[in-house]
């Protein structure tokens, strides 16, 4: 079979590419006007939270050991060459909970739960229960997108949180039983050298994130074409589209606040 | 060809006028990319009456009714439903109007993560109905398409009749005043096919909703024009020939993405246009 290829102009891609983004900001916008509209599908909410918040849990808690003790196994050589190996709770502290933390988890609950938006959104799609959800007199975007977004910005303040902790369990593990630091010392230094800062930028990133990694799978759920292979594709765009945003984002968001609130 | 005349003739419904058509079209246009699916399509559906449209596939039917609804924005033209100019209509306002019709999907387009009840009972807990008159009207208008046993089921655990039926049930549970049928039969057998029928027959002659029924089998439309549903036996019977031009039914066929044939099942039956003889033989 010939394989035939179309040339698109570059016109016709920079004008999809601003459709593209005009129609994810109306998504958000929308997603958040909702919350001020009624009705307010608390129980969609409730029921979202508890897939994506309880649901992510076990990844959150395996990533968040891990990133903490390889975090400290890691810088441990270096610090004990400079005999200052009981800094490591201070620098696995500020790693995790201004750094780490937020972007491990929004990686996390991304891979997981932005693809799996994309695909149920995708699926109710190409079998006409959007469509059927409208004629049914009810607003998909109340009703579908909303509770995502809520429940994902709420759930992932919350598992950053538990992932900051056990990151911080994790780097003590290695830092006592590997390198024989003394549990009082780790914990103190790790919790002195923290300031309302790093604490502020460590919970406001996994808000955005959360509120990213709604709308984007919505955004690409809602905007499947072309049957079971456009979902599959909405699903990888999704995952892909949300953790490079939150990358990006990350890097402005620590930029802005270094501006606002100083560096350290 | 001789295609009877459309009654645009007629005034077109005003907004708001309770005297006004069920549905109205007045030179819907919509293509989509380069291609022209519905081309300055004109019509009117009396209050009470049911139309059935015919095309061949590809010929614009289910966009016709899609744009009825609102779900989809046409070109150029105006759209009226129950007295209401749908083309200027915002989605928000839309979402009060279509809370007054039904439709059932080709491909029924159950919600598939809910049970049939739920499904059924959509509406009624958006509307936060209580629960036990949720539970009694569930039942009742499953009772009316006989399936009261799937009450718990799932969609995917359901025939394709059945889940058919099933959408007819989210459609009417709610009394709409007008409703949309997208080929309600296709792909049935004959013995199901009938039981939708007589299910819209039902809801014709029974409680007298207007209807758009789009369709690929002329014999379900030759035989809601032939036949009436009895309440005494509760099944259909077959009207006395002098008697079947009382039938609220009328056809509609598209060619082209333009309306070639309006009217009833006697205008039909002696068209002399050579395109519609041939669709109907």
């Amino acid at each position: 079979m010939a394989l035939e290829l179309e040339l698109v102009s570059p016109f016709d891609i920079a004008k999809d590419f601003v459709l593209s983004v005009q129609e994810y900001t109306l998504l958000s916008l929308q997603s958040l006007g909702n919350f001020f509209r009624r009705p307010l599908y608390m129980a969609d909410m409730l029921q979202q939270a508890d897939l994506i918040g309880f649901g992510s849990l076990p990844i959150v808690v395996l990533t968040g050991l891990s990133v903490g003790a390889l975090l400290a196994l890691n810088s441990a050589s270096t610090l004990q060459r400079f005999g200052g190996i009981t800094l490591i709770g201070q620098l696995v502290s500020i790693g995790m909970v201004t750094e780490l933390g937020p972007l491990i988890t929004g990686l996390m609950v991304a891979g997981r739960n932005a693809s799996g938006m994309a695909s149920e959104l995708g699926s109710m799609i190409v079998t006409e229960q959007i469509d059927a959800m409208r004629a049914l007199g009810t607003d998909p975007s109340k009703k579908l997108v909303t509770p995502r977004v809520g429940a994902t910005a709420f759930m992932l303040f919350f598992l950053t949180i538990i992932a900051d902790l056990l990151g911080l369990a994790g780097g003590w593990a290695v830092a006592h039983f590997l390198f024989g630091l003394d549990t009082n010392q780790y914990w103190t230094s790790a919790w002195q050298i923290l300031v309302f800062r790093d604490v502020f930028t460590g919970l406001i990133k996994p808000v955005l994130f959360g509120f990213i990694i709604a709308t984007i799978g919505c955004y690409y759920g809602m905007s499947t074409r072309g049957g079971t292979q456009g979902v599959g594709r909405s699903t990888t765009q999704a995952v892909v589209a949300s953790s490079v945003l939150i990358l990006v984002t990350d890097f402005f968001v620590t930029k802005l606040i270094f501006a606002v609130l100083g560096v350290r | 060809m001789s295609a009877p005349t459309l009654p645009l003739d007629q005034p077109a419904p005003k907004p708001g006028e309770p005297s006004g058509f069920a549905i109205g079209f007045e030179n819907v246009c919509i293509a989509f990319d380069e291609k022209v699916v519905l081309d300055g399509v004109s019509f009117r559906l009396p209050h009470g009456e049911t139309k059935a449209l015919f095309g061949i596939a590809g010929s614009g039917k289910s966009i016709l009714l899609k744009l009825a609804m609102g779900l989809l924005r046409p070109d150029s033209g105006r759209i009226w439903m129950l007295g209401e100019e749908v083309t200027r209509m915002s989605e928000e306002e839309l979402f009060a109007l279509r809370r007054r019709v039904g439709i059932v999907f080709q491909e029924s387009a159950l919600f598939d993560s809910l049970k049939v009840w739920e499904n059924v009972a959509f509406r009624l807990v958006e509307e936060h109905v209580p629960d036990n008159e949720i539970e009694s009207r569930v039942r009742e208008v499953l009772r009316f398409v006989e399936l009261e046993r799937t009450y718990d089921m799932l969609p995917s655990e359901l025939s394709g009749g059945m889940r058919r039926r099933v959408a007819i049930a989210r459609a009417i549970i709610t009394q709409p005043e007008v409703l949309l049928y997208d080929s309600p039969t296709a792909g049935l057998d004959p013995v199901t096919s009938n039981t939708i029928v007589e299910l819209i027959m039902k809801q014709r002659d029974v409680y007298k909703t207007s209807a758009l029924m789009v369709t690929h089998r002329l014999q379900d439309a030759f035989t809601m024009a032939t036949h009436e549903f009895d309440r005494k036996s509760n099944q259909m019977a077959t009207i006395p020939k002098g008697q079947r031009c009382e039938v609220p039914l009328s056809f509609l066929i598209l060619r082209d993405g333009k309306v070639i044939f309006d009217g009833d099942a006697h205008e039909l039956a002696t068209s002399r246009d050579e395109y519609i003889r041939e669709y109907i033989s």
